[in-house]
């Protein structure tokens, strides 16, 4: 009994020993891709510092005035004025649905037709 | 084994001697107490021996750790997750609406080590055909004078950068910097102050306000507990903007050689807008001035530290407290029989017009009479009105967060004499900055209640003390609203936004004592709507002369009040403000039913 407890000790150290050593590179692995990951993300806030700055610089109202002045022709932009506020009346309501007329007919265009046909001046609306 | 007692074969054979047992049985039990004493005794100097050896251990372990850590290079921790915690030094500064007003760029700076330089001649001339503004022979004396380290610049362009790395020069090497950017140029100049560099190293340095709100927050915005939170300014950045290019076009159609707008909102005391012409760039702040006049130096805040004599705006204040005290109402009749004479001295209206005998205490502000208002103030006396006058704040400093707000205390006169008591009240004798006025205003705006003009954003209301009651106020609004409506300020009405105001013109003190006949202060304090006050503005203009006429007018209702309608007109929309009046209809077609 005794011999059988000491083999299987001595494996159960053996398969320890294997284990530790593969989580040890294991972490050492994932401690490299974590490493490499803060300097990205590093990187990334770098650039995302440096794109906002540029917008920022691009929005600055100086140059978005100077733009919609030199754009004027094609956007007609102009400054924000009371005369602008409008109040709720001042919006039309949608049309009236109008009569629906399918079919129609150039009038002008047949009335020679419908001339020579019947000899006289009446226009004839089908 | 255990020994007995009494063991029979001694005890039989005492006996026989005819001596006495019991000596036997006591020496046994002497001996008994000794063992188990003995054995005691050991135990627990063993024991002893291993609590010394435990402790032994705890602080040897304890030790060997400190020491380890003190010896040891510092490393990151690997392990842990990267949070905010290591972002940038500087938080950003944004507008109340979060659009950047400051913030941190990643750049370069340029150092040397002459020591392993191959030509340093060849990297002198290089350098300069980069760097223009360096001196050749100087950078060529610092490379060979034996020195081993030597700073070029402290900030490069990528492209500049490129340059340097082209020259190809071991001994030329770059270190991090991080630099503050205001991406906006000019715009809110005064307010953000500036950045420079504080302590330096090669791989980083200290990034330190220098002036305005980056210096007086210094401390909160380098906080690293505070992870670089941006912090977030009353400004709001289009409003700013509008109000700045508005007040510049004003200032060169008034041939003013500077000019300062504050724009407050009076419930909260945010300022939204604060300019002050001419201005720089905080990018590249100008030196200070070293001799002459501070004012004339660009970096000078006339919102903040231009302490003038603020003129008829004054006048008003007298006008509420004589209401507040039940002195008088707004139709009381008050002697306005012009000149006054007091002593030596002759109290004067505008072009020495006379409004008496009467004029009604709203008159008086309406038609700006300096003999009603001087009247006034008699009644109230040199010490209410200075209380008054301190619990409205004109007394001390500001306490807004710029760093030269503490040195821009108001002038006051040593001795309160009658005469004092007189002049104060039109405006005259006792000197406050532009942000004093508006503060001031303020309180009567919002219905009496002392605020604390402050830049950063304010969620919920202040607590301020009332100073006077809501009746006053709004009967001090009314008469502002007069002096819009029929009064000196008639340029000021603006369609819609129901402004009132008041104007104040002050001659320019002599340095030499006096005052100059032809060079003005002109300001106008306005708040709007009048039915219910949201903003206060204040816009002065320094030594504006309006040309148009058969003769130049220096007066405000010609130069301030324009420029300040004008900017109202342009701003209230902006803050979301309707105008009051039916909007005219635009070209729309109406819709017509038969």
């Amino acid at each position: 009994m005794r011999p059988v407890l000491y083999a299987l000790s001595l494996l159960a150290v053996m398969g320890l020993a294997f284990w530790a050593y593969r989580e040890n590179y294991a972490t050492q692995k994932s401690l490299g891709v974590v490493e490499n990951l803060q300097a990205e993300i590093g990187r990334l806030r770098e650039a995302l510092a440096v794109q906002r700055a540029e917008w920022a610089y691009l929005n600055r109202p100086d140059r978005l005035r100077e733009l919609a002045a030199i754009n004027f022709d094609r956007l007609g932009l102009l400054p924000f004025e009371p005369e602008q506020f409008g109040s709720g009346a001042q919006v039309a309501y949608p049309p009236p649905p109008g009569l629906f007329v399918s079919g129609a007919v150039d009038v002008s265009g047949i009335s020679d037709l419908v001339g020579e046909v019947v000899p006289t001046n009446e226009l004839q609306v089908p | 084994m255990r020994t007995p007692l009494r063991p029979l074969a001694r005890i039989l054979s005492a006996r026989a001697r005819g001596e006495n047992p019991d000596t036997i049985e006591r020496e046994n039990i002497r001996l008994r107490q000794e063992k188990s004493r003995d054995t005691a005794r050991a135990r627990s100097e063993g024991r002893l021996l291993l609590l010394g050896l435990a402790f032994v251990m705890g602080f040897g372990v304890i030790g060997v750790r400190m020491g380890l850590m003190a010896s040891a290079d510092p490393v990151e921790p690997r392990s842990a997750s990267a949070g905010a915690q290591i972002l940038a030094g500087r938080a950003d500064l944004t507008d109340r609406n979060g659009r950047m007003l400051a913030t941190n760029l990643l750049t370069h700076s340029l150092y040397a080590q002459p020591k392993d330089m191959v030509d340093p001649a060849r990297v002198a001339r290089e350098l300069v055909a980069i760097f223009p503004d360096l001196d050749e022979k100087a950078i060529l004396a610092r490379f060979t004078d034996g020195r081993s380290f030597v700073w070029i610049k402290r900030k490069l362009s990528p492209e500049q950068m490129q340059a340097v790395h082209d020259i190809g020069d071991p001994g030329l090497l770059f270190g991090p910097r991080e630099m503050r950017l205001y991406p906006n140029g000019r715009l809110a100049a005064h307010i953000l102050g500036g950045a420079s560099f504080g302590a330096e190293g090669v791989h980083s340095a200290e990034v330190i306000g220098t002036a305005g709100i980056e210096k007086a927050l210094d401390a909160q915005l380098r906080d690293p507990a505070l992870a670089g939170t941006p912090v977030a300014l009353s400004l709001d950045l289009t409003v700013q903007a509008t109000t700045a290019e508005v007040l510049g076009v004003g200032m060169k159609m008034m041939n003013a050689k500077g000019a300062a707008a504050i724009l407050l909102d009076v419930d909260t005391g945010e300022i939204l807008t604060m300019v002050s012409l001419p201005d720089f760039d905080p990018n590249d702040r100008p030196q200070p001035l070293l001799k002459g006049d501070p004012a004339d130096s660009p970096i000078f805040n006339r919102a903040v530290q231009g302490v003038y004599e603020l003129g008829s705006t004054f006048k008003i204040f007298a006008a509420a407290q004589a209401m507040e005290i039940g002195l008088m109402t707004p139709d009381t009749m008050v002697d306005a029989n012009a000149p006054m004479v007091w002593g030596k001295h002759r109290i004067r209206e505008f072009q020495n017009k006379n409004y008496g005998p009467l004029l009604s205490v709203r008159d008086v502000i309406v038609k700006s009479s300096n003999v009603g208002t001087a009247h006034i103030a008699l009644l109230i006396g040199a010490v209410r009105q200075q209380a008054f006058l301190k619990s409205l704040g004109f007394f001390e400093a500001t306490k807004v967060e710029l760093v030269e707000a503490a040195g821009a205390k108001p002038l006051l006169p040593s001795r309160w004499a009658d005469i004092v008591t007189i002049t104060t009240s039109y405006g005259h004798g006792m000197s406050a900055s532009p942000l004093h006025l508006a503060t001031a205003y303020a309180t009567i705006a919002n219905g009496g209640v002392a605020i604390q003009p402050t830049l950063l954003r304010r969620d919920g209301p202040p607590q301020g003390v009332r100073v006077m009651s809501e009746e006053t106020a709004r009967h001090a609004v009314s008469m502002l609203r007069g002096v819009v409506t029929d009064g000196t300020a008639s340029l000021g009405e603006v369609k819609g936004y129901e402004v009132a105001g008041k104007t104040g013109t002050a001659d320019k003190p002599r340095v030499g004592g006096g005052y100059y006949d032809d060079k003005v202060i002109n300001t106008f304090a306005s708040m709007f709507p009048a039915s219910d006050p949201k903003y206060v503005l204040i816009v002065t203009l320094d030594e504006p002369v309006e040309t148009t006429g058969s003769e130049p007018r220096r007066t405000a209702g010609w130069t301030s009040v324009p420029v300040a309608a004008e900017i109202i007109r342009r701003v209230a929309p902006l803050l979301g403000l309707r105008p009051q009046v039916e909007p005219v209809a635009a070209n729309a077609v109406t819709l017509v039913r038969n």
